[in-house]
């Protein structure tokens, strides 16, 4: 039997990018707020040690910082008539665990969405006409708008110091930029990350091909930095153990170098760590959150009441939270009903490695870090005419050295030995010499493709497993090896010797590592039948129930994920301070 | 410690200003509450590495690790490029690493029920990395002395070992029921790159031999200094979590 703690006005769940900006803007309004986090307490200084942050076996191959599947997994299956089984190991995406959350271990590659994004149905239902989207492609407008998501991708990029060069301003296109994007109000609050020989290189031959390369918009700091929050952040040193490391050097923004040095000194706001939430409590009409319940690490239950609820976990335990609480009705793909596991979809991770004449080139791949490198945009979202191609959605084209650690990075020649002396001569001659660039490409809704609870597998607490039926559907199949093909011209441009295409092909596997891009289950949108929040991010059964991530994406851009989860933190925080206080109750009448 | 003065300006839902710090010292051990304090500093949160040095075996016996350390001496052969495998420390490596957390798979997801999946669907074995080598190093061992004149697997040449390698890197050697020869190979030849490459702390990379192999400076931890020294060779020999051999060692 729970313990009931004395109630709060707010408990998050979860205290990463999304629960540290929501927590620390509704301590601003005055309220008091619980912030429940599953893993542990985690810091530069303590955690982070520069000492042995570089630590390829402990953080890459071990995943020490990540979600063990020991204390939670999922299972998986590629379509309905399978029989789904644990990921025993995460392998195809890695969720996050602790104070920060996965945005500890992230790359730092900080998008904003599309304009056509936010209401992608619509765009292509105009562009293309209705027909051309397949009937069990279930992809569908967001709700809101680029113009209404500007004000707070602008809040989240001066947060965390994103270094970049703004593509359009007030609608002027800017040289060197992304002329792609839509229009912002102002640049990047800090200039362009320095670029190595590869990105160099893959720029200037996108530029002779015609194409328009610009710096990727990096949360790797390219200059010292203080945020709005008076928060000082140091300048990124290119150490090339970024992505999935914590950062030693207060430079890779994150919850703990952007937001926690002002937000865990707030008398109004208390953190728990290694207290894992076992669900949201309704009261009777299963209309109104009384708060939740949470198991602590000696095992005891606590009650925690709450006025307000906001789930900001990892995206699948959002909406795992969701089910098992019986909150919104679950989907259903046999008739297409259901909100809650609606629309799961993943990323589309293409790549074309390059092998150029170890003689004349060397990269230094070494160098770098998660978001240090170039792009281009012509073969992302809708820029192309899709019109005689045969699929929708594209990707952004980066040339991006994230390190070069030797246990994971070190491709060789195809065809040669994976042992012996044989082996040793192949890799050492590709390892400074080989370059990729990747194409992170759109992932559309399907049907066939959903979340819900498993009837077999549970974790450490006795609870149901997610469950993710998922297999590439066939327009992205499509598109990428349109898209691979594009990038390889680029590759072979750039004087590579031999390349290697890797397009994603069927069916999805858990055993590579792809992307931790997994997104949907709990869309958001206007329409209650098909989405589980509304634009606010409020739950359309339980009103005073908000969760933020990237579950409430109705779908994939060709873009990573995390500029528009922070954008939706600002936003849903906005929401809850402007409108939700005044009148506690639903923020849209259906 | 002290908290901010701070006055929070406006009580929403609660009439009291009573905080919930009744349950902060019954919370339970491990769980922690955090309560405007600021950042906390967390000494001895995180724990180092423990540098791993030769000496008596903590997982293989006898017999296992001689075939081990027989095995990584062919996969990572000595040549011109680097020391072997064995003289870097791979079985070493290997034996530290099957006898922590690794070798009990103690970090993942180890519930029942167990059953076959598609290869896609990953590992669904329940045997641990340290069963895995427990059951298949004395059935290649056995396997060789069947077929080798009753030499075992570390007294064959280099080239009949390469055969027999060879072999269960196709899946052919028959290890009995539980093994899987193929997929054994697959575990010991990754376990073995892990710590070839891994940093020297761990055992299985003596003198930063790979990285000297392939030009990887190690954890510099800043090149801000040669990110635009484009196509130029990087100056500065590799450094470990450690530091290097001639930092410390005077002989």
């Amino acid at each position: 039997m729970a313990r009931r703690l004395p109630p709060k006005d707010v408990v998050v769940v979860g205290l990463g990018w999304s629960g540290s900006i929501i927590a620390n803007e509704l301590c601003e309004e005055g309220l008091d707020v619980v912030a429940l986090e599953r893993g542990p307490w985690r810091d530069t200084a303590s955690h982070f040690n520069i000492g042995y942050a570089p630590d390829e076996l402990r953080y890459n191959s071990r995943q020490e910082l990540m979600l063990h599947p020991a204390q939670l997994t999922v299972t998986a299956r590629n379509d309905p008539s399978q029989t789904a089984l644990p990921m025993r190991q995460f392998g195809s995406f890695h969720p996050g665990n602790g104070v920060g959350g996965a945005g500890v271990h992230w790359a730092g590659i900080t998008w904003r969405f599309s304009p056509i994004d936010f209401r992608l149905r619509s765009h292509y239902t105009e562009r293309y006409g209705a027909a051309a989207i397949p009937e069990s492609m279930t992809i569908q407008d967001w709700g809101t708008s680029y113009e209404e998501m500007e004000p707070f991708y602008d809040r989240f990029e001066y947060l965390a110091g994103i270094s970049g060069k703004a593509g359009n301003l007030d609608g002027q296109i800017q040289a060197g930029g992304n002329p792609f994007e839509g229009a912002r109000r102002r640049d990047y609050p800090n200039p362009p990350m320095m670029q190595t020989f590869g990105p160099t290189l893959f720029a200037e031959t996108a530029e002779k091909m015609g194409y328009k390369p610009f710096p990727i918009p990096s949360a790797l700091l390219s200059r010292s930095y203080v945020n709005p929050l008076g928060i000082a952040m140091g300048q990124c040193t290119y150490c090339g153990f970024c992505t999935n490391y914590g950062c030693a050097n207060y430079s890779k923004a994150s919850a703990q170098t952007a937001v926690l040095p002002v937000l865990m000194r707030k008398e109004n706001f208390e953190l728990r760590t290694l207290c894992e939430v076992l669900r949201v409590n309704l009261d009777s009409t299963g209309r109104r959150a009384t708060g939740v319940t949470y198991v602590d690490s000696s095992g005891e239950e606590w009650e925690q009441p709450a006025e307000l609820v906001v789930l900001c976990a990892f995206m699948l335990d959002n909406v795992r939270l969701m089910l098992l609480s019986g909150i919104g009705k679950p989907y259903d793909h046999r008739t297409g009903e259901g909100a809650i596991g609606r629309n799961f979809c993943y990323q589309m991770a293409n790549q074309v490695i390059g092998y150029f004449d170890p003689k004349a080139y060397n990269f230094n791949n070494f160098i770098g870090g998660g978001a240090t490198g170039t792009a281009i945009d012509e073969f992302n979202n809708d820029n192309f005419d899709h019109g005689p191609l045969g699929f929708l959605g594209g990707g952004s084209t980066r040339c991006a050295p994230i390190g070069a650690e030797p246990i994971s990075k070190r491709p060789t020649r195809p065809g040669s030995p994976t042992w012996g002396s044989g082996w040793k001569k192949a890799m050492a001659e590709t390892y400074l010499s080989n370059l990729s660039v990747g194409c992170e490409a759109s992932s559309y809704a399907d049907r066939n493709n959903f979340l819900d609870l498993d009837p077999t597998y549970t974790d450490r607490l006795g609870r149901p497993l997610m469950r993710i039926t998922f297999d590439f559907p066939e327009n992205d199949v499509r598109m990428s090896a349109y898209v691979t093909k594009k990038v390889a011209e680029i590759v072979r441009a750039m004087g590579a010797q031999q390349i290697l295409e890797n397009p994603r092909t069927r069916p999805w596997s858990v055993v590579p590592y792809q992307s931790t891009h997994v997104v949907g289950g709990t869309a958001m949108g206007l329409d209650p039948k098909t989405s589980a929040v509304n634009p606010y991010l409020q739950s359309w059964d339980v009103p005073n129930l908000f969760t933020v991530g990237a579950n409430v994406f109705p779908q994939n851009s060709g873009f990573n994920p995390t500029g528009t989860v922070g954008a939706l933190s600002f936003k849903a925080a906005d929401a809850i301070r402007t409108r939700y206080l005044k009148s506690p109750g639903p923020l849209v009448q259906v | 410690m002290t908290s901010p003065q701070r006055t929070v300006s406006r009580r929403w839902f609660l009439a009291t200003t009573a905080v919930g710090m009744a349950m902060a010292a019954s919370s339970g051990a491990g769980a922690r509450v955090f309560f405007g304090s600021g950042m906390p500093w967390d000494g001895g949160a995180a724990v180092p590495p423990q540098p791993v040095v030769p000496g008596p075996w903590a997982f293989f016996t006898p017999a296992e690790a001689r075939i081990v350390e027989a095995i990584v001496e062919r996969l990572i052969p000595a040549d011109e490029l680097s020391i072997s495998g064995k003289d870097a420390g791979c079985a070493v490596f290997i034996d530290r690493q099957l006898a922590g957390d690794y070798g009990t798979s103690a970090r993942l997801y180890m519930r029942p029920p167990f059953q076959p999946g598609l290869p896609n669907q990953g590992d669904q074995s329940d045997l641990t990395p340290a069963r895995k080598y427990r059951a298949a190093l004395p059935a290649i061992d056995d396997y060789c002395r069947r077929t080798h004149g009753g030499r075992d697997f570390a007294a064959l040449g280099p080239e009949e070992r390469d055969a027999i390698l060879t072999e269960m890197e196709h899946g052919k050697l028959d290890l009995g029921p539980n093994i899987d020869s193929g997929m054994f190979f697959s575990q010991i030849l990754q376990n073995t790159m892990e710590g070839f490459f891994a940093d020297p702390i761990y055992g299985g990379n003596k003198d930063m031999a790979s990285w000297k192999m392939i030009g990887f400076p190690g954890v510099r931890y800043d090149y801000r200094d040669h990110v635009l020294k484009h196509n130029q060779k990087y100056p500065l020999p590799p450094v470990s979590i450690q530091g290097r051999q001639d930092w410390t060692q005077r002989s």
